[in-house]
């Protein structure tokens, strides 16, 4: 007669996430945010200048297929002292890349709290909550946390009103040569 | 009826800021543990300086002497973990204390309307006539809480 089998607990769900540092200051993002993750030194090509007075953490764009993606330096973002970013995350679903120092390491989170309600300013739209590993507790970020609608709003109507004084420019030239063209004839 | 019986008792939990004594009443305190280790990370809530591990939860330490006695405190003995009200949510937040906390049982006084929002009441015991705190008053959290139909359940999503 064979014994009867304990019942097994089932396993936790785990969450697989990428812990990375910010000016020494440990994050969490879900591996499942993070669609790549590149060099800062790759990007320098790529990258196009961008100035939004007000708008600090954002001083780059880069194209990704059909969209523009605005590189947010995180250590700004979170009001932390600047520190020379080694990485970007390109943060999937969202048009955000995202400067750090470094990867951590990858593990995994068996829970998630919710942001204590006590926390009741721009860090609820920051973090998806804090979880505790190894004795230690890390926010874990939210993808779409790094830039408000607002301030996408306000990023892309300054890249419109660029593109509008690059075409006006464009014009202008083009008449001025038009005008050069038929007074030297 | 006795005098006894005409009056309220309501136990209290009675902490020390520096000088100064506050009452919290018994029902909101869930503990008074060692201090331990304050995690921190950025945010912009300035009344939470961080958060303690508790019985594996994560509980925000509000430092709350600033308010109180007009300073933040130096050093603390113990942490007062409280249990505060968002609505039909119910959190724990650790208050710093710097020293043992008693329980009382006393009658409190009603606050008048000039007394300040965190002042749920006053209490006189032991000579000394001390303030009732109103922690929803006293520690951050959203400005208005939609109140909820949930049962009150702990603040935990599992991934």
């Amino acid at each position: 007669m064979r014994p009867n089998s304990p019942s097994k607990a089932p396993a936790p769900r785990t969450e697989q996430i990428i812990l990375f540092r910010v000016s020494g200051q440990l994050f969490a993002v879900s591996s499942a945010s993070v669609q790549e993750v590149r060099g800062v030194d790759s990007l320098s090509g790529a990258a196009k200048e961008i100035s939004q007075p007000g708008l600090r953490k954002v001083k780059h764009l880069v194209r990704r297929g059909e969209y523009l993606v605005y590189v947010v330096n995180a250590a700004m973002h979170f009001g932390l002292p600047p520190a020379p970013p080694a990485l970007v995350f390109v943060l999937r679903r969202t048009r955000t890349a995202l400067l750090v120092d470094g990867i951590e390491k990858m593990t995994s989170m068996t829970r998630l709290q919710a942001l204590p309600q006590a926390f009741c300013h721009e860090e609820r739209a920051w973090y998806r909550g804090l979880t505790a590993l190894d004795q230690t507790v890390v926010p874990v970020v939210k993808p779409d946390g790094f830039l408000t609608p607002e301030e996408l709003f306000a990023l892309d109507a300054s890249l419109s009103q660029d593109a509008d004084a690059e075409a006006r420019r464009h014009e202008e030239d083009s008449a001025q040569s038009g005008q050069d063209t038929s007074s030297t004839q | 009826m006795t005098l006894i019986a005409e009056t309220e008792l309501q136990s209290f939990v009675l902490l020390r800021l520096g000088d100064r004594r506050f009452a919290v009443t018994a029902n909101q305190i869930a503990e008074l543990v060692a201090p331990s280790r304050v995690f921190r990370f950025p945010h912009r809530t300035p009344e939470v300086e961080g958060v303690i591990l508790r019985r594996g939860r994560i509980v925000p330490v509000c430092d709350v002497a600033e308010k109180l006695i007009g300073n933040g405190l130096k050093s603390r003995r113990f942490y007062l973990i409280t249990q505060r009200c968002y609505g039909a949510q119910t959190e724990w937040v650790a208050l710093p204390v710097t020293g043992d906390c008693e329980l009382i049982n006393a009658e409190m006084t009603l606050p008048s309307d000039t007394d300040a929002p965190h002042v749920s009441g006053w209490l006189s015991h032991g000579g000394d006539v001390i303030e009732v705190l109103n922690l929803a008053a006293l520690t951050p959290g959203p400005g208005e809480i939609v109140p909820s139909t949930a049962p009150l359940q702990p603040q935990e999503a599992r991934s």
